[in-house]
């Protein structure tokens, strides 16, 4: 199967738990568990020619101008994490099925799972570390989701937030670290950064990107002193802990670490910063992990304990570190998944997963116990079992490494941290399963069905065959370190055993798990003097932190955001301009190459009112209703400009839209008050006049600069110009580049515009739906009534009127191609033509006639333009080509039929659903208890020759 | 008659400015219109100012006007009425359920929150 494939999988697949979830549980887990079985079967495909010493790729450019291609390639090392990531994924797929509760979202947990098992396998298979960095991402925003799945529980969100702080954070430094690492080598294909050692580490900037890269992993894999995440992300449910932060999402920084390991591994400041940071945190961790009573807690630090094991062991630098961290990786998948699981069965079962509160289970659950201890005793180092092995390997690696300058720092360390490593597992087997039955337990314990225990105990069943005959998985580790490796070093062992003689290894691990019992044994009295000594505590120092920041961050901004909207504007203005002034210094200004035209008496005339009324505006602006009528006259006279300066279309479209804006403005006035009060204080006002100045300045200038002088180069409008009547078949270019040469555009922005009047719609639902709807509904309007509601000769008027609205919107929707108008400016005209009966016969009237609902004509619009388009397909043109002939019906005359017309319908609807939507929104709000409208607007009603009155008129309107 | 155009659009901007820095909300919506026609216009003239040579072919007239801003405007106009509709819609339902049409957050919050309780 292609590697694509293998990837998209479960991306793909990631869409299908939801949708199952209405079928149940079972077809939920179902669906998960096939998809991850065809991604886990294709990687398998890939096996054959791996084993023949073939690198899989599959190759296609993405963006090559920046060096992201989506190239795959799979081999050893990428085949070894895959098969962990997919193999321990079906298991836990299985175990979470029967691990989550009816009240929890299966599908949304499944939907999670799948995305980081894509994100996932995607890390180990990118050839390309752009890519790779892509999915590094994802995983930590998938990690945060399946931390978070409890949404109602404080610990989990808590959690996931610190984790996706932490893991984000070093996924930022390592995207620096792989653009330096990029930069050295001229490439960003892992194949090729890979094959150039020794100019990477030749390079000066090779400190820099190893430090950020590592940042990246040691944060990812939970490495001191980037630790203290892990433990809080195990407030996720059990199977994300066993899966994410046990047998894969922590192994990513440590994958990366192997796989970079031929480019970057082996340098003095490599061995140093990895071996440091992984002995610490191997033997803080260990410590740390015995105190936990947490059953969860406990297992999280073991794993931060061994992450650190097998850190060090990369940070060596020699092929023999290499080879045990892959066997321990190998081995710690198995026993660490299997222990988490058990973990999860005893707090499903018995409801507590705390130590003190438990013991003496091996009675009640023997078969959990069984799974649990070989799993615990692998861990502990002891032999037959995996964990004996590789732990065996690190020892023997730990004597021949020196830090510091100190021969006996290393091998010291890794056996205080075996030490504390075999008391916790004995702790972890002694505390919980051992001991006298309790009759205290929260629940009664008992083993789960095999749903829960068998994918643990096929786990442990490997924990137990490559404990005894290691020779079975020698192959498969061998292999995978020479691809580590990549041709830098040769493997020193021929084979891995159990018996090495008595070597110095052997004594560090007998002493190791000895320890390990005495303090055990020594558990209560060491336990008061931990609880005594005091702690830093983690969570406590990064909330700090994070409050610190957030503080710093403050102090800064709020000095520009406040809440308060007009400092916004007013330091938006100020910078606009600012800005601009400097673009102005620093470029290159040419002479002034037009001639101003002279100034015409009318358009003199026209410019006095524009500029009257705009100045009114502003200083009259407190009266609202007559600042509607002064911008009226502004919208008229940019009109007027329009048709002055040839753009006859601009200025039919300014005046529709200037009228049924000022209908939107009015309704809207109808609930605001009427009078703007006398707020800002002198000194205010003066300030803002100064940034309005400024802003009307800079745009004159601006405008003044260019009106002055010719484009710099060749408009393409020449192209429109030419191609109009040619290719586009219409004389109208304005209205052919909307419906066809930049037609995209047009679909977009009628798109946009059904987005807007389908928000005013919801918005109008949500206030109508919420108490303000009882307000509006006992409004007293502030302003006397009308006594004629619904005045007749208004009605008659628009009613006569609409038929000849609607032909002339007809009309100058037909003439658009080829004359000033089309589907946006007929659309304007007949919502108008609607509008005015709206206001003439009242909205019951007026929406009992209609026929289609205005979101069916949004609707409708949007897939006549698109269908439009897509009918280009057919005849192998791209999305919206636009086609035209020349017909002739006798007795008519010849005339023209174009898709661009049809197009242009779209438009039009989609104007006109959007305008009515609009507007009628707002009529809705203005619907009132009395005011019940007239079934029959132009029935002669008795009781309005009465003063008005509202009472009485609801009254006889109901009467009748 | 490029300086009438010129100015045209520095009062425009300049009175859309002082009121979008009012503190009600009707006064700011009004500005905003006045920006938005501020910026129609400057796009249109980057066509630079042509007299009586409409985009329209017509046989044997060569020299036209740029095309291309009137139709990038043309839409701008249709787009800018959907945005004011959305705005005032928002302007209106923060007026309607707070009983208050100011812009800016209240300074004094406890007195926010009375008055928000005298409404309901």
């Amino acid at each position: 199967m292609s590697l694509f494939l293998v990837v998209a999988l479960p991306f793909l697949g990631a869409l299908l738990p939801g949708l199952m979830n209405s079928a149940g549980r079972q077809a939920c887990a179902g669906v998960t568990f096939i998809v991850s079985l065809a991604a886990f079967i294709g990687l398998l495909t890939n096996l054959p020619a791996i084993m023949a010493g073939e690198v899989v790729q599959a190759r296609v450019d993405w963006l090559p101008a920046l060096g992201l291609n989506f190239n795959l390639m799979l081999d050893g090392l990428g085949f070894f994490f895959a098969f962990l990531i997919l193999g321990i994924g079906l298991l836990i797929i299985t175990y979470a099925r029967y691990y989550l509760s009816r009240d929890d979202n299966m599908g949304e947990f499944f939907t999670y799972l799948l995305l980081f098992q894509g994100a996932m396998v995607g890390i180990t298979l990118s050839d390309n570390i752009l890519l790779l960095l892509v999915f590094w991402e994802l995983t930590s925003l998938s990690s945060f989701l399946l931390i978070g799945y409890w949404k109602h529980l404080p610990e989990g969100r808590q959690g996931a937030r610190m984790a996706l702080a932490v893991t984000g954070m070093g996924g930022l430094a390592m995207i620096a670290g792989m653009l330096i690492l990029g930069n050295i080598v001229g490439s960003y294909d892992l194949s090729v950064i890979l094959q150039n050692r020794e100019l990477i580490q030749a390079s000066p900037h090779y400190v820099p990107a190893l430090i950020l890269i590592l940042l990246g992993c040691f944060t990812k894999s939970a490495q001191f002193p980037f630790h203290f995440w892990l433990p809080h992300a195990m407030a996720a449910p059990t199977p994300v802990s066993a899966y994410l932060h046990s047998a894969t999402m922590v192994k990513a920084g440590i994958f990366l670490m192997a796989r970079m390991w031929p480019a970057l591994s082996g340098t003095p400041e490599w061995v140093m910063i990895v071996t440091t940071a992984g002995l610490i945190t191997m033997v803080l961790g260990a410590v740390i992990a015995l105190f936990k009573h947490d059953l969860k807690a406990l297992l999280a630090f073991s794993t931060v304990s061994h992450l650190g094991l097998i850190t060090m062991l990369l940070g060596t630098g020699t092929a023999f570190g290499a080879l045990a961290a892959v066997f321990h990786i190998l081995n710690h998948a198995t026993f660490k998944a299997a222990l988490f699981m058990s973990a999860g069965i005893v707090d499903h079962e018995a409801k507590t997963r705390d130590i003190p509160r438990l013991g003496g289970l091996a009675k009640l659950m023997p078969v959990t116990f069984v799974i649990a201890t070989i799993a615990a005793l692998s861990m502990a180092g002891i032999p037959f079992l995996n964990g004996f092995l590789s732990k065996e390997m690190m020892l023997e690696e730990a004597t021949h490494t020196t830090l510091f300058g100190i021969p006996w720092l290393v091998p010291v360390l890794a056996t205080i941290g075996s030490l504390f490593s075999a008391a916790y597992c004995f702790r972890f087997i002694g505390h919980t399963f051992l001991g006298p039955v309790r009759d205290d337990y929260p629940a009664h314990p008992h083993d789960p069905g095999p749903g829960m225990w068998l994918p643990p105990a096929i786990l442990v069943v490997l924990v137990v065959v490559i404990g005894t005959a290691p020779f079975l998985a020698q192959p498969a580790v061998f292999f995978v370190t020479e691809a580590v490796l990549g041709g830098t070093a040769e493997i020193p062992i021929k084979y891995i055993k159990i018996w090495h003689g008595l070597v110095p290894a052997l004594f560090m691990s007998v002493a190791a798990v000895v320890g390990g019992l005495i303090v055990l044994a020594m558990f209560k009295p060491l336990m008061r003097a931990w609880d005594a000594a005091p702690r830093p505590e983690a969570k406590v120092i990064f909330e700090g932190l994070v409050e610190a920041i957030v503080g710093f961050a403050q102090a800064i901004i709020l000095r520009l955001h406040n809440g308060s909207f007009s400092r916004y504007a007013a330091f938006a203005s100020l910078a606009i301009v600012v800005a601009g002034y400097y673009a102005w210094r620093t470029g290159t200004v040419g002479e002034a190459t037009r001639v101003m035209q002279p100034v015409s008496p009318v358009a003199l005339a026209g410019w006095v009112m524009l500029v009257a009324a705009t100045c009114g505006l502003a200083t009259l602006h407190r009266n609202r209703l007559l600042s509607l009528v002064l911008i009226g006259i502004v919208g008229l006279m940019v009109s007027v400009g329009f048709v002055f300066f040839s753009a006859p279309d601009l200025a039919m479209t300014q005046l529709t839209v200037e009228v049924v804006t000022i209908i939107l403005l009015l309704l809207a006035l109808n609930f605001l008050p009427n009078v703007t009060p006398v707020e800002s204080s002198a000194l205010r006002r003066t300030r803002d006049i100064a940034v309005a100045i400024a802003g009307g300045l800079a745009t004159m200038g601006l405008s003044m600069h260019y009106l002055l002088r010719d484009a710099v180069t060749t408009p393409i409008s020449e192209f429109h110009l030419a191609n109009s009547y040619k290719g586009g078949g219409g004389t109208n270019v304005v209205n052919v580049i909307l419906v066809d040469f930049r037609g995209f555009d047009t679909y977009g922005e009628i798109i946009v515009l059904g987005i807007a009047a389908l928000l005013i719609y919801a918005l109008t639902e949500t206030l109508l739906s919420s108490t303000v709807r009882a307000r509006l509904l006992n409004r007293v309007p502030d302003q006397p009534q009308s006594g004629s509601r619904h005045p007749i000769m208004m009605v008659v008027l628009t009613r006569v009127m609409m038929p000849v609205v609607l032909m002339v919107g007809f009309y100058i929707f037909l003439r658009g191609h080829n004359e000033p108008g089309g589907g946006f400016i007929a659309g304007l005209i007949v919502s108008i033509g609607v509008v005015m009966q709206y206001m003439a016969s009242g909205f019951s009237w007026t929406a009992a006639r209609l026929r289609y609902p205005y979101h069916g004509i949004i609707g409708a619009g949007v897939l006549i333009a698109g269908l439009t388009g897509i009918g280009s397909w057919f005849v192998s043109k791209p999305f919206l080509t636009s086609d035209f002939t020349y017909v002739r019906i006798p007795p008519f005359q010849e005339f023209e039929l174009a898709t661009a017309a049809l197009f242009d319908l779209g438009v039009f609807l989609a104007v006109v659903g959007a305008v009515m939507l609009s507007l009628e929104s707002f009529s809705r709000l203005a619907r009132r208890q009395d005011a019940v409208d007239d079934a029959h607007p132009m029935d002669i009603d008795p009781s309005r020759d009465d003063p008005p009155d509202t009472d009485t008129t609801t009254q006889a309107t109901e009467a009748t | 008659m490029e300086f009438l155009v010129a100015s045209a659009i520095g009062i425009l901007t300049a009175a859309g400015i002082y009121l979008v820095l009012r503190l009600r909300t009707f006064p700011v919506i009004l500005g905003m219109s006045l920006l938005t026609y501020a910026v129609n216009v400057f796009l249109f003239a980057s066509g630079r100012l042509v007299i009586g040579a409409p985009p329209i072919l017509v046989d044997g007239v060569e020299t036209y006007t740029d095309p291309l801003p009137q139709a990038l405007v043309l839409t701008a106009i249709v787009i800018s009425f959907g945005m004011t509709a959305v705005v005032v819609m928002i302007a209106l339902g923060a007026y309607l359920s707070s009983a208050d049409d100011k812009v800016n957050d209240p300074t004094d919050p406890e007195a926010q929150a009375k008055a928000e309780e005298d409404v309901a």
